[in-house]
């Protein structure tokens, strides 16, 4: 992504150079060619010309949809994340990075990914707007209280990767840095088995379904008094009083926050809500934990 | 042979002497050097943070400051510089002195209207100097919720205020211009025989009428969510912090416009008198002050590719922003084509007009950098945009301003100023200014992200270099302070029109009188037209 990145930056900035150097040449050449000589020298009385009018509108604006179409369509591709991709979710909080492995590791302002994998990166803040900017790999999202934001980088060479928060984020913000370490695969095996005390995010998300007691009404088995969540994850959900939303992250967020904001087609809204009672890394072990559970046999799509 | 140049017995500036005829007047020219006094002193103070800014930036370490007031430093610098500077800068000195004049009449529709804007914008500015003075604000200038909501201890309401009602001079001052071009043009002054600063300041007020309500009402919420805790922006009691950015970003994208067009205005003149003829497609630079006003409300999403915003919203809001370049770009074509067989100035206010076009055209390609999505994300708030927007407001507000500033100064003062020290002083202020400037390309693209108190050390060489021209800048502005005051007692006389430029402003004395004109002037012709008129000045 870097490469298309720059690729279309120098091309950007030889059209400029060229577009640059014509005007401050005509201007030095015309400043020069036609200076006032004497005192009471008057210009000759040109108007306009239409040709020209219209050159000099059409050919810029030809050159800057071609920046348009290239520019977006690269834009595309780093807003479409591949299928495969090692997803790793990011808490930021006044001013420090929180990064949470799927298999448990959690780390601060350091994050370890392997080479040569696409990794996506779900990320969410405590607090107010922070950004995640690692100019090595042209990647730059802003963090956003209240919702999850995506990105995806594919580091290809070993190293050490400065991260900045690119929004402004109060008293500490030039603070808020870390660093991406990209490690052989091998290695990063190795760094992975290294630690989790606590087991995989879906682990830890089953132990709090437990305690928090959501198992009581949100059962396998269709008899409970909440949805069956088996399943749930990237289907579509049908919503009382019509409409349907994406089972995606967001969604789950929303209904653990404020269940109350879409409810599934032939339920009551009786499930307490969540604001403010749980972390967002609690939040995000339980969204791992309800993602895991597509993968159950016990689906019971009826 | 020189004639002997006498100053009119009679004008504005001996038309009364003591505060109160200034305080309380409502001649249009002594309300514009009011607004020149309190417009300089916030240009010093925003420029006194700049300062500060640059020399804790000269090592990578934050070791000058505290990180807090460093917040506070870069915050105050753009709320001063925006708002208090640059937006009324160009409408408000040069607008307010050359608006009747340019166009034939006695003065502005409202006079009082105009001094109790003066008055507001006053007000708004003590507001601003008091946050300043109880302990500074460190949200940014551009407020971003929810940390100016729930997290900043500062001083965020009182700043709020004092925007918030500054904004009502700008609407007061906007709709002042639009009604006096619209009914007070003299006999035979149609719309296309208007001087192209009159076009641009009609445009500019068009912005300043319909967006500023936009910041306004952005900045109460603001206040109301920090003093009731409404959920409008903050998400944890259902706000959106995004919507924030579309409020205020829909008011200062277009602000932008009313910072630059107005100079685009000053710049058309000055080419013209500079030339001694007409501005090259005429009709094509009118229009195309109205199409950047039209456009610039359509593209305020630029500045959020990477908060979250849908990519085919993304999608329109870059196509939107290549289309805006356009019209700026047929002016830059334009100007320069003006050149093309005139009688070319190297007088001052012609190398602020090369300055301009040269500087303005950087800022305004690498804006194209910005309008390009992909390329956005990775340079979007890092110095590249800080470079970039400096490119277009301090090389082309500033560098317009002074021009104009330098053009009318004899029309203003009557008085000539010391020609080669205003053309060292250019020249100086051209070379900080890139010096300043330049090297933030470098480093945005390297990622050093903007805001940021202390930095790795890799990025210090260019910092050096920026920080030295900001030393280098900051004489150039200093110079033209002393020799204007100084030109304003011991400068020669000026006389009606020291430039031989065309235009109804120098067919009056210098100083004009306080109506302007001794009889109202009647024009039977398209403006800027040299030879026809050439044996008034010559013969």
């Amino acid at each position: 992504m870097a490469g298309r990145v720059d690729a279309l930056y120098f091309l950007l900035l030889g059209v400029s150079i060229f577009f640059a150097l014509l005007i401050a040449g005509l201007i030095v050449y015309y400043a020069i060619k036609y200076r006032r000589r004497t005192a009471d020298e008057i210009g000759a009385r040109i108007h306009g010309g239409m040709a020209l009018e219209v050159t000099w509108s059409v050919v810029p604006l030809l050159i800057t949809m071609v920046f348009f179409v290239w520019g977006a369509s690269v834009y595309f591709a780093m807003a479409r994340p591949p299928e495969d991709t090692l997803n790793i979710y990011v808490v930021a909080k006044q001013w420090m990075w929180k990064f949470q492995h799927l298999d448990g590791q959690r780390e601060i302002n350091e994050l370890h990914v392997p080479v040569g994998r696409n990794v996506k990166l779900i990320a969410t803040s405590e607090d107010v707007i922070h950004d995640f900017f690692v100019p090595a790999f042209r990647t730059k999202v802003d963090v956003i209280p209240g919702r999850y934001v995506s990105a995806w980088f594919h580091a290809t060479k070993p190293g050490r990767y400065q991260i900045f928060c690119a929004e402004y984020c109060g008293t500490r913000h030039s603070g808020m840095t870390g660093q991406v370490v990209v490690m052989e695969p091998t290695e990063y095996q190795t760094w992975l088995s290294g630690g989790a005390p606590e087991g995989s995010l879906a682990s830890a998300g089953e132990k709090l379904f437990q305690d928090l007691a959501c198992i009581t009404c949100h059962r396998g088995d269709a008899q409970g008094r909440g949805p069956v969540l088996q399943g749930l994850f990237g289907k579509i959900v049908e919503l009382q009083g019509g409409g349907t939303v994406f089972a995606d992250e967001a969604y789950i967020r929303e209904s653990i926050l404020m269940p109350g904001a879409k409810i599934t087609a032939g339920f009551q809204p009786i499930m307490p809500a969540f604001q403010g009672l749980i972390s967002e890394e609690q939040l995000l072990q339980l969204i791992e934990y309800v993602k895991s559970l597509q993968a159950q046999p016990q689906n019971t799509n009826k | 042979m020189t004639p002997t140049v006498l100053l009119p017995l009679r004008h504005y500036l001996n038309d009364g002497y003591g505060v109160k005829s200034w305080l309380l007047t409502r001649d249009h020219k002594r309300i514009a050097l009011l607004y020149l006094a309190a417009v300089t002193f916030f240009f010093f103070v925003g420029g006194a943070f700049a300062v500060v800014i640059r020399l804790e930036l000269a090592t990578p370490a934050g070791d000058l400051v505290s990180d807090e007031t460093y917040n506070k430093l870069f915050t105050m610098h753009g709320v001063m510089m925006v708002f208090f500077f640059l937006i009324p800068v160009i409408p408000s000195v040069l607008g307010n002195f050359l608006v009747p004049i340019m166009i034939g009449a006695k003065d502005l529709a409202f006079p009082k209207l105009n001094l109790f804007s003066w008055y507001i914008y006053m007000l708004g500015g003590l507001f601003t100097l008091y946050a300043l003075v109880a302990g500074g604000v460190d949200t940014g200038w551009t407020f971003y919720a929810p940390f100016s909501t729930v997290s900043s201890t500062t001083n965020v309401i009182p700043t709020a205020l004092g925007i918030f009602i500054t904004g009502f001079s700008s609407i007061l001052t906007g709709l002042n211009f639009i009604v006096t071009i619209h009914r007070m043009r003299a006999p035979g002054l149609t719309w296309f025989r208007l001087p192209l600063f009159i076009w641009s300041t009609y445009a500019t007020s068009l912005i300043n009428v319909l967006g500023t309500p936009v910041i306004a009402i952005t900045v109460l919420l603001v206040a109301a969510e920090r003093l009731f805790h409404f959920g409008f922006f903050d998400p944890t009691v259902g706000g959106d912090p995004v919507l924030f950015q579309h409020l205020f970003w829909f008011y200062s994208h277009p602000a932008v416009y009313i910072m630059v067009l107005p100079a685009m205005g000053v710049i058309s003149e000055l080419v013209a008198a500079g030339c001694r003829k007409p501005v090259f497609g005429y009709h094509f630079v009118a229009f195309a002050s109205l199409a950047i006003a039209v456009l610039g409300f359509l593209v305020w999403g630029h500045h959020m590719f990477v908060a979250g915003e849908s990519v085919y919203a993304a999608m329109i809001f870059s196509i939107l922003s290549f289309l805006v370049a356009i019209p700026s770009a047929v002016k830059v074509f334009n100007w320069t084509a003006t050149m093309y067989k005139g009688a070319v100035s190297w007088e001052t206010p012609m190398l602020y007009a090369y300055g301009f076009i040269g500087l303005f055209t950087i800022g305004g390609l690498t804006g194209l950098f910005l309008a390009t999505i992909a390329v956005d994300v990775h340079v979007t708030d890092t110095y590249f945009v800080i470079a970039h927007f400096h490119y277009i407001m301090v090389g082309g507000t500033i560098m317009g301003y002074l021009g104009g500033l330098h053009f009318w100064w004899p029309k203003i003062s009557g008085r000539l100023y010391n020609e080669a020290l205003a053309k060292v002083s250019a020249f100086i202020i051209f070379i900080g200014f890139n010096l300043t400037f330049f090297p933030q390309f470098v480093l945005g693209y390297l990622g050093m992200p903007r805001r940021y108190h202390a930095y790795p050390p890799d990025f210090q060489v260019l910092n050096v270099l920026s920080s030295a021209g900001a030393s280098i800048l900051g004489v150039g502005y200093l110079i033209p302070m002393v020799y204007l005051m100084w030109s304003l007692r011991y400068g020669p006389l000026a006389g009606a029109n020291p430039w031989g430029a065309a235009g109804l402003e120098w067919t009056t004395t210098s100083p004009p009188p306080t109506e302007n004109f001794a009889e109202t002037p009647v024009v039977d012709s398209e403006p800027y037209q040299y030879p026809a008129r050439v044996e008034e000045y010559f013969g």
